[in-house]
């Protein structure tokens, strides 16, 4: 089963790469963007076949590593 | 005072902390592997500076995971005293042992020159030997020295008396103008900037110098 883990900066949380992203669209052209925020994407190939069993152990490898629960937020979604 | 020197995979300020420690102290300073298991003995654990793991996934992640980190926790919890600068402030805040997180840079730039802080506090053994309210200068080098802590975090630092060392001007967006914290005991101290690269005048200065006599002093045995 594979999961795929996004990392997001939590809301309020400054991010100036976001910005230098936001203002180089705009200085592309680009008309209508009103924010970028970059964040992370994480993919997993696990042996586990359950799902709920998958997602736990994918929770758990979030809180313990992949996200800084500080100043990010994180969702997991499970294919296969 | 016996002290040690965690190295990690990628730190590179380790051996100016073992040289820094060594001119104060007068006695050899051990260098620890990640990968050991013990730290019985020592009064004080330096985490050097560095980029450790390359800042994979994010500054100090991953050596906050390493083997050594259980054994720097273990230290701090019986009342050890740990010191981490840069890198290790870094990866001091990822293990859970100080507050709050270091982002990157809010004008995204790396810092590589001498910074002016303010001693917020002197009745530690870390700041004895500088006068409250001191400014001192150190040199900063880092790209992810932008501190950052919700706002309770912040509120609980900065009531605890938390903050050990402020920049008089801001280089990296930090809150509270804050370059380096205690933990709630007093025991561990993080900071960006680094004493251990003025403690020579041939190398520029001697602001750094008082920290680490301050510990000598402090810890004697």
């Amino acid at each position: 089963m594979k999961a795929k883990v996004h990392v997001t900066l939590k809301n309020g949380v400054l991010d100036p790469q976001g910005k230098a992203i936001e203002h180089t669209l705009h200085s592309l052209g680009f008309e209508g963007l009103n924010e970028a925020r970059q964040g992370k994407f994480i993919e997993l190939d696990l042996d586990e076949t359950d799902a709920d069993k998958a997602r736990a152990q994918v929770d758990e490898m979030c809180k313990k590593l992949l996200a800084n629960t500080v100043i990010e937020n994180y969702t997991i979604d499970l294919e296969g | 005072m016996k002290a040690c020197v965690i190295v990690f995979p990628a730190s590179n300020c380790d051996r100016d902390m073992k040289v820094a420690l060594e001119a104060s102290t007068g006695s050899p300073v051990d260098m620890i592997w990640h990968r050991e298991t013990d730290l019985s003995g020592y009064d004080l654990v330096a985490v050097p500076g560095g980029f450790s793991y390359g800042d994979y996934l994010r500054c100090g992640a991953m050596a906050a995971r390493s083997p050594i980190m259980k054994e720097v926790i273990k230290h701090a919890n019986r009342g050890g005293h740990v010191l981490g600068v840069c890198n290790g402030f870094q990866i001091l805040c990822e293990s859970g042992l100080l507050p709050g997180v270091l982002m990157r840079n809010a004008n995204l730039k790396f810092i590589c020159k001498d910074v002016e802080l303010k001693v917020e506090r002197n009745d530690t053994v870390f700041t004895n030997g500088y006068d409250a309210g001191q400014i001192i200068t150190y040199p900063a080098a880092h790209h992810d020295g932008n501190y950052f802590a919700d706002a309770e975090t912040l509120k609980r630092v900065e009531g605890e008396g938390l903050v050990a060392f402020r920049y008089v001007d801001n280089p990296n967006g930090s809150a509270d103008d804050i370059a380096g914290v205690y933990n709630e005991a007093g025991n561990v101290l993080g900071l960006m900037p680094h004493p251990e690269r003025l403690v020579e005048t041939i190398l520029g200065g001697l602001d750094g110098k008082p920290m680490f006599d301050g510990l000598v002093k402090s810890l004697a045995a």
